[in-house]
């Protein structure tokens, strides 16, 4: 037996591109070609939209011109209404690259008597891919022909052969459809085109509208099986596709400082991760902004690109407010380095911001991206759909190596660290300010909690906001061991000066006494060596003068013997006779 | 004298637009068996009921492909009463003659 070959990865159906801004991501590649694909979805959810933006950027982008059947509106009523869209509509219909034939059916003008077919429609269709010689092709909507004409048996046997026709004539359509109370469709036009099924949904929840969109199905092809928001802006639809399907971004080993030195020094001495993600979070009034700042001043001195998201402060805020701290960020948004997008959250909800972020993000092509504050998402949407949503904006950065700055604002209290538990998994590294309250004042402290990949302090560092920015000050424990800050590490560092006064004093003293008692004893030694030599010469006196008296003696009796004439004595007589 | 000219110029008017301003037109799709139904049925109806106030043209859309898009073709067979006003579609092979004579306002429903 022969091995079984496995099919390699490209799938054998051919995609046709949408170009459609993440829509051919979720659907790997686009729609099938020379295939049907239903579009369904409620009144006013972006079917047409869709649909003839499909067709415009296949005539722009592709060079496959298209044939729009509209059965809703007429010709110019789509011109018009494309053309804040920023498509020419006309321009492409004049070039011959999009034919538009409006399909009127008018339920009162028809009667219908006898057995009919649709060829009418079949030729105006052929005739208008001839005309242009089409790829694409959209029906919208085809469901018109139920309520213009009630004969469901024909309607469908034409309907399956509408499709087959578009097939066999290797067209990628695009059939819109509304969305029916029970099923996709009102008319189960599902049943017709099972190749591939895009749903769209525009829902109000909690006052925000979101549009989402989802694949039903697609025959022979992986793809994206969430609901993923889209935007329809000035540029047309924008899909977001909302987590990459795997997870394999590069993990970078360049490192980029902090902007803060002794910060760096607590990561190794070298700073972030490039292309990871920072949570900074902490309590109301902590310096979040400022360490944010830094990070983006840093990043505008390398010629980097930094786009700041803030959803607290007008830009002109931000750059007053740090200014008054020395970092001056006004010249680098000059430069255009530095780009501010201030919204406020509650504008739109959650889909919205993700795809302004990244819209933004792929206009500006920036190295780092600060999100400030993170939390006020959080407030827009459930805690899950807020951390979906970060998840699936930290994946999106992390794909493009950006790295990321989140400051968080969290909630007062003890527990600091459980309100920032939602977030703070997907976060490489995670700087916690908290306020230190102590004797009767409030100081900032700072520490890593966390740093993937890297050798980290774990020391609580007090820090202060003065003219020159962020600067982590010296670390003072307290006996016990305990973090001395503000004042308390004032009277410290006193106590110690004083301490150490106090003890270089009594060194002095010391050395002083030392020196004393060595002259002391010298003194006496020098005494003692006197009083010696003066009984030395004593005795040495006393010597010389018994000397002195046993020689004249000596002397005195040999001059008396001379004069006694005695003979000269013998020693031992001598000593005893006298 | 007046007054009778005036209505007589009236009725005349109107017994020429009731006799003589059927314009129709049917659109076929080739010489299918259903056009050719169509026709036939057609004619018949027109000779019975129109006799002498009709015009009636048989338009193959596959000759004239433009035709179709202009008059709003979705259906083949399709007859369009283009006068008197108001404008009707009658689609089908036009062998329900009932429904061809409603569609003709020539029997009410």
């Amino acid at each position: 037996m022969k091995p079984v070959k496995r099919a390699p990865h490209t799938p054998d159906l051919s995609k046709c591109p949408t170009g459609i801004q993440g829509l051919d991501e979720i659907t790997d590649g686009g729609l099938p070609r020379g295939r049907p694909t239903l579009v369904c979805g409620t009144a006013g959810c972006g079917k047409t939209l869709l649909a003839m933006e499909f067709l415009l950027r296949g005539a722009m982008e592709f060079d496959e011109p298209g044939v729009f059947l509209s059965f809703e509106e007429t010709g110019p009523e789509l011109t018009q209404n494309f053309r804040p869209l920023g498509f020419d509509l006309d321009g492409l219909i004049r070039r011959k690259k999009i034919a538009v034939d409006y399909v009127y059916i008018d339920r009162n003008e028809i009667q219908e008597a006898g057995d009919y077919d649709l060829e009418g429609l079949f030729l105006r269709l052929s005739h208008a891919i001839a005309q242009v010689g089409a790829r694409r092709v959209v029906l919208d909507t085809i469901e018109a022909l139920f309520s213009g004409l009630s004969n469901p048996a024909i309607l469908r046997a034409e309907l399956r052969r509408l499709f087959r026709w578009l097939k066999d004539h290797g067209l990628t359509a695009i059939i819109t459809g509304e969305q029916g109370e029970k099923t996709l469709t009102r008319y189960g036009l599902e049943e017709y085109v099972a190749d591939c099924v895009i749903a769209l949904d525009h829902r109000i929840i909690e006052q925000t509208a979101t549009r989402r969109m989802r694949i039903v199905k697609y025959r022979g092809s992986k793809h994206g099986t969430n609901e993923y928001p889209f935007l329809i802006d000035e540029h047309g639809i924008s899909v977001l596709p909302i987590t990459s399907l795997d997870l394999s971004h590069r993990a970078s080993t360049e490192r980029i400082p902090s902007g803060i030195e002794r910060l760096d020094t607590m990561m190794g001495g070298r700073g972030y991760y490039r292309g990871s993600n920072i949570l900074v979070s902490g309590t109301a009034g902590t310096g979040k902004t400022s360490i944010a700042a830094h990070f983006a001043q840093a990043c505008c001195r390398r010629g980097e690109r930094c786009l700041w998201f803030a959803f607290e402060e007008s830009p002109e805020q931000i750059m007053r407010n740090m200014r008054s701290i020395g970092i001056d960020l006004e010249p680098w948004v000059r430069k255009g380095l530095l780009y501010f997008h201030a919204t406020r959250p509650t504008l739109y909800g959650l889909e919205m911001h993700l795809v302004t972020m990244h819209k933004l993000t792929q206009q500006h092509r920036p190295e780092v991206v600060i999100v400030d504050p993170v939390t006020n998402f959080l407030a827009i949407g459930s805690p899950a759909e807020s951390k979906a949503m970060l998840i699936r904006l930290v994946d999106f950065f992390k794909s493009r190596q950006i790295t990321t700055l989140f400051t968080s604002l969290s909630a007062g209290g003890s527990g600091i660290e459980t309100t920032d538990v939602g977030i703070s998994s997907i976060m490489d590294t995670w700087l916690l300010l908290r306020d230190i309250e102590n004797s009767g004042e409030r100081n900032r402290g700072i520490y890593l909690l966390k740093s993937r990949g890297m050798a980290h302090s774990n020391q609580i560092r007090e820090f202060q906001l003065t003219n020159n920015g962020v600067e982590l000050l010296d670390v003072y424990l307290g006996p016990s061991g305990t973090l001395l800050t503000g004042s308390s590490r004032i009277v410290q560092d006193a106590r110690d000066k004083a301490e150490t006064l106090v003890r270089r004093q009594d060194i002095e003293r010391k050395q002083r006494e030392i020196e004393r008692k060595r002259r002391l004893i010298e003194a006496q030694i020098a005494a003692l060596r006197a009083e010696f030599e003066s009984e030395c010469e004593e005795l040495n006196r006393t010597v010389s003068q018994e000397e002195l008296g046993e020689k004249v003696q000596g002397q005195t009796r040999a001059r008396l013997a001379e004069q006694r004439q005695a003979d000269q004595p013998s020693a031992g007589k001598q000593e005893r006779k006298s | 004298m007046k007054t009778r000219s005036a209505t007589a110029s009236f009725e005349k008017a109107l017994t020429r637009t009731q006799s003589s301003n059927y314009v129709l037109r049917l659109f076929v799709t080739g010489l299918t068996p259903r056009s050719v139904r169509a026709i036939a049925n057609i004619r018949k109806i027109c000779e019975e009921h129109l006799h002498g106030r009709y015009t009636l043209e048989v338009v193959d859309i596959y000759q004239q492909p433009t035709l179709a898009e202009g008059e709003q073709i979705i259906a083949a067979p399709t007859l369009i009463k283009k006068l008197p006003l108001p404008l009707r579609r009658i689609i089908g092979d036009l062998s329900d003659t009932d429904k061809v004579l409603i569609g003709l306002d020539l029997r009410k429903k």
